[in-house]
């Protein structure tokens, strides 16, 4: 098999024959993820490969045809970073490079998009141009954090790409025991249910914590993604240490007209089946003949269920602001959390707002720098040292829109003076 | 060799890129001041604004694992049909956005004709949200990627059609971190061994207390094999998390056989109707078969065809779950219940039925 290009691989003879005059190897068992109707990354791949002629990616490509074959991974991580950044590059070089020497390095570049994933062909085309001349061209879009990842460069021509991505706009996104890159939902962009401009405090939040972004000094990882609204499009809740959920204070909007118009369209029945019967906390109700509906906004959780069914017809309250909730995280190593409610409604509208939560977040920052274990999320810190002393040490008055209900065992303790008899 | 040019560009810690020049003017012009959206058709929609202007979203399907051609082709889409912006989902499809109607139907037509389907709003299946696997990950068991277009291969009808109660999230994860997060319907690798470990080069590649320190359970304790210091796993309290592989690449957890598939379903981030839930295991014991896991497929297609026929409009899958009944959802979805899907974990006992309550 001398003539197998870049060395490695495991094509057999009608294979090579197949391949003649590609520059590519043959992998016969990736080539099964070009059928089916869903767009194929492994076709894209190839075409890159052969179009570019790039080593790298036929190294890789022959790596992960091993991986196909064998079921198992062949990638370590390592230590590559720019100048003055100890975080942003997720470093990968192969196990078995002996065998497949094209696939030595292979690192990423995490890019920190604009919030809500928002682009011009402009930026993107600016990517492309500066990724291609030094990487493998391959780009994750986007990574489960938030990131736009540039996958597969060589640490020798990893300062001059940061350098002129850089120069374009672009800066590394975080790894490790960081502030990482942050997720927001479509916002005011785009979306009528938006309670706050997250967009604005997403890129305000992480302009402020880029050092923290890039360099690990913290226990373990911290994540913010900002929803403009319960719907939680940007899944903050389960998937961010700080989840910034946009809500309201006051009453739903309705325009009794457009409620008039969904009836006419879809029915009375539809409107007790779909609307009334659905709202959680019975707050909606409807006389029977009449073309109108009755909000009790004393009962209305503000979970967004009517409004995301009749758009038109109901908007969220005037009084917009967002709840903090804290603590969400996956698996590892405790189970599932679930981020919980920290302050129930902050206005974020102006500079001086998102100031007085990003002062609230350092004082949170500091008090799990101090009092959190190493690989400790903050979600367990809290739960470990206590949610009382928590609240008592950042300054978060306690409140009962933090609890489902008051606590059902009697083992608390109040201060009390020790020297008294 | 020639000596390294001097390096004159000096780092601007900018963070996450502005907004600035990244949005439509029609985004510009309302922003924060829409006023409510109606679906046209399977991905697509439109938004107005209180101004009364109209946009219009058309939304794609795309691989994820994209290429700078695939990028360049879509930038020029964009150019031509949604004056040069678009925006991505978090589960990784395109919008293009425009106020011009007629420009619906022949950029359907164009993204069609370089193979990414338009669908994915509303009550359909969204496309995978999946991790990294073998083409990057350092920890993986599987290829998430591939497993998402398997799955997604099987699904795509359900992707470009409106026929589910309501949205369908999935995700796929190449190790129990779970890095896909919680869905609706989740296929996670789930270990089935302790660790192997490596003890010729564990104390060459480890940080030994970084390793015991990473356990959630204390299994992992210091041990000298032949002259060499290493660490021994109590395979009895081990519960397979991999946690420790995270830290010390000779502890191998991931296995060719072993290392399999668990389908996990009722996961809900958002807020509407019932509060957000984790998700809950449903099947476990599924071969990783490369390159269509035909198993997990089998799986998730029972899971869905079942919430199809059984669900009401609006309710996810947790909800339809919880008016059945969990009996009810093991035998709409040909599933089993087995002794490991009940809790032994942290917290195990708040998910026990405490009440009478039972559907017989
Ligand atoms: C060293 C091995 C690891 C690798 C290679 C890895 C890789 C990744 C990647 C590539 C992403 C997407 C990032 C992005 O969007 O920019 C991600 C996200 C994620 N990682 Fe990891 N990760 C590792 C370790 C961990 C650990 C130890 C945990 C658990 C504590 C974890 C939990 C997650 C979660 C939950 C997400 C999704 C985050 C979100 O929704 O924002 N990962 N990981
Ligand atoms: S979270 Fe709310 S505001 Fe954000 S996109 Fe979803 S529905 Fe709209
Ligand atoms: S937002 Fe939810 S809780 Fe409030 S009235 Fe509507 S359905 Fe009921």
């Amino acid at each position: 098999m001398e003539d197998i290009k870049g060395a490695g691989n495991s094509g057999d003879g009608q294979e090579m024959e197949d391949n003649k005059g590609k520059f590519l190897n043959p992998t016969p068992i990736l080539d099964e993820l070009e059928g089916g109707q869903w767009p194929s990354f492994i076709t894209g791949f190839k075409e890159l490969g052969e179009r570019t002629e790039k080593p790298m990616i036929r190294g890789v490509l022959d790596q992960l045809e091993y991986s196909y074959k064998t079921k198992m991974g062949y990638w370590k991580g390592g230590m590559v970073t720019v100048k003055g950044y100890g975080a942003g590059i997720i470093t990968r070089y192969s196990m078995i490079k002996d065998k497949f020497p094209e696939a030595k390095e292979f690192h990423t570049f995490r890019i920190q998009p604009a919030a809500g994933l928002h682009y011009s062909t402009k930026m993107l085309r600016e990517v492309c141009d500066i990724w291609e001349k030094h990487g493998s061209g391959f780009m994750n879009m986007h990574g489960q954090s938030g990131n736009l990842q540039l996958i597969g460069i060589e640490q020798d021509k990893t300062q001059e790409c940061f350098d002129e991505l850089n120069q374009a706009g672009w800066d590394l996104g975080g790894a490790g025991a960081t502030v990482r890159t942050a997720a927001s939902c479509v916002g005011p962009a785009r979306c009528e249910q938006a309670c706050y401009d997250n967009l604005k405090v997403h890129e305000k939040v992480l302009k402020n914590y880029a050092g923290m972004t890039h360099r690990p000094e913290f226990n373990y990882k911290m994540k913010f993604k900002f929803s403009a609204c319960p719907n939680d499009c940007a899944n903050a809740i389960m998937r961010a240490d700080v989840a910034l959920i946009g809500t309201w204070r006051d009453s739903i909007q309705i325009e009794q007209e457009n409620v008039k118009e969904w009836i006419d369209e879809y029915g009375e029945d539809a409107l007790y089946e779909q609307v009334v019967n659905m709202c959680p906390t019975k707050a909606i109700s409807h006389k029977v003949g009449t073309s109108t509906i009755e909000i009790e906004n004393k009962d209305c959780v503000r979970c967004m269920h009517c409004l995301n069914v009749m758009p038109k017809a109901l908007s969220p309250g005037k009084e917009r602001g967002a709840s903090l909730l804290m603590g969400g995280k996956n698996t590892l190593k405790v189970g599932v959390n679930i981020g919980s409610m920290m302050i129930p409604f902050m206005k974020l509208d102006t500079d001086e707002e998102i100031e007085e939560f990003i002062e609230q977040m350092d004082e949170i920052i500091d008090w799990w720098d101090d009092a959190g274990f190493d690989h400790e999320r903050i979600g367990e810190t809290i739960e470990r040292v206590g949610m009382k002393q928590f609240l008592e040490a950042v300054g978060i008055k306690a409140n009962i829109d933090m609890v489902v209900r008051p606590r059902d065992n009697p083992y608390y303790k109040k201060k009390y003076d020790s020297t008294a008899d | 060799m020639n000596a390294p040019t001097e390096r004159t560009w000096k780092t601007i810690e900018s963070g996450p890129h502005t907004l600035e020049g990244a949005l439509h003017p029609v985004v510009v012009k309302n922003y924060g001041k829409w006023k409510y959206h109606k679906l046209i058709k399977p991905g697509v929609m439109v938004h107005y604004g209180h101004s009364g202007d109209a946009l219009y979203t058309v939304r794609a399907g795309t691989p994820r694992q994209n290429t700078v051609d695939l990028v360049r082709n879509i930038c020029d889409l964009a150019d031509q049909y949604a004056d040069g912006f678009m925006r991505f989902t978090i589960r990784n499809s395109v919008e293009f956005m425009f106020a011009d109607e007629s420009r619906i139907e022949p950029l359907i037509k164009e993204l069609e004709e370089i193979g990414l389907p338009v669908g994915g709003i509303a009550n359909c299946v969204a496309p995978i949200a999946h991790t990294q696997g073998w083409l990057h990950c350092d920890i993986p068991a599987t290829d998430a990627s591939g497993v998402a277009k398997g799955v997604m291969d099987n699904l795509y009808d359900e992707f470009k059609t409106l026929e589910m109660p309501n949205k369908v999230r999935l995700s796929t994860s190449c190790c129990s971190i779970n890095c896909g997060g919680q869905a609706d319907v989740a296929i996670v690798v789930k270990h089935t061994r302790p660790p192997r470990i490596d003890h010729n080069l564990l104390s060459t590649l480890c940080e030994l207390p970084k390793a015991v320190a990473r356990c959630p359970v204390a299994a992992i304790r210091p041990t000298i094999v032949n002259d060499k210091r290493s660490l021994m796993v109590d395979e009895e309290k081990c519960i397979v998390c991999g946690a420790c592989f995270g830290a010390c690449p000779s502890m191998e957890i991931n296995h060719p056989e072993h290392s399999q598939f668990a389908v996990w379903v009722g996961g809900k981030n958002s807020n509407a109707r019932s509060k957000p839930q984790s998700m809950s295991l449903v099947a476990e014991g599924i071969p990783n078969n490369p390159p269509h896991w035909p198993e997990v497929n089998a799986v998730v297609g029972r899971i869905l065809k079942a919430y199809k026929a059984g669900g009401k409009p609006w309710e996810r899958m947790n909800e339809w779950i919880d008016r059945i009944g969990w009996k009810r959802f093991f035998e709409e979805a040909e599933l089993s219940f087995e002794i490991d899907m009940i809790d032994s974990y942290r917290h195990a006992r708040t998910t026990f039925n405490q009440s009478t309550h039972v559907r017989f």
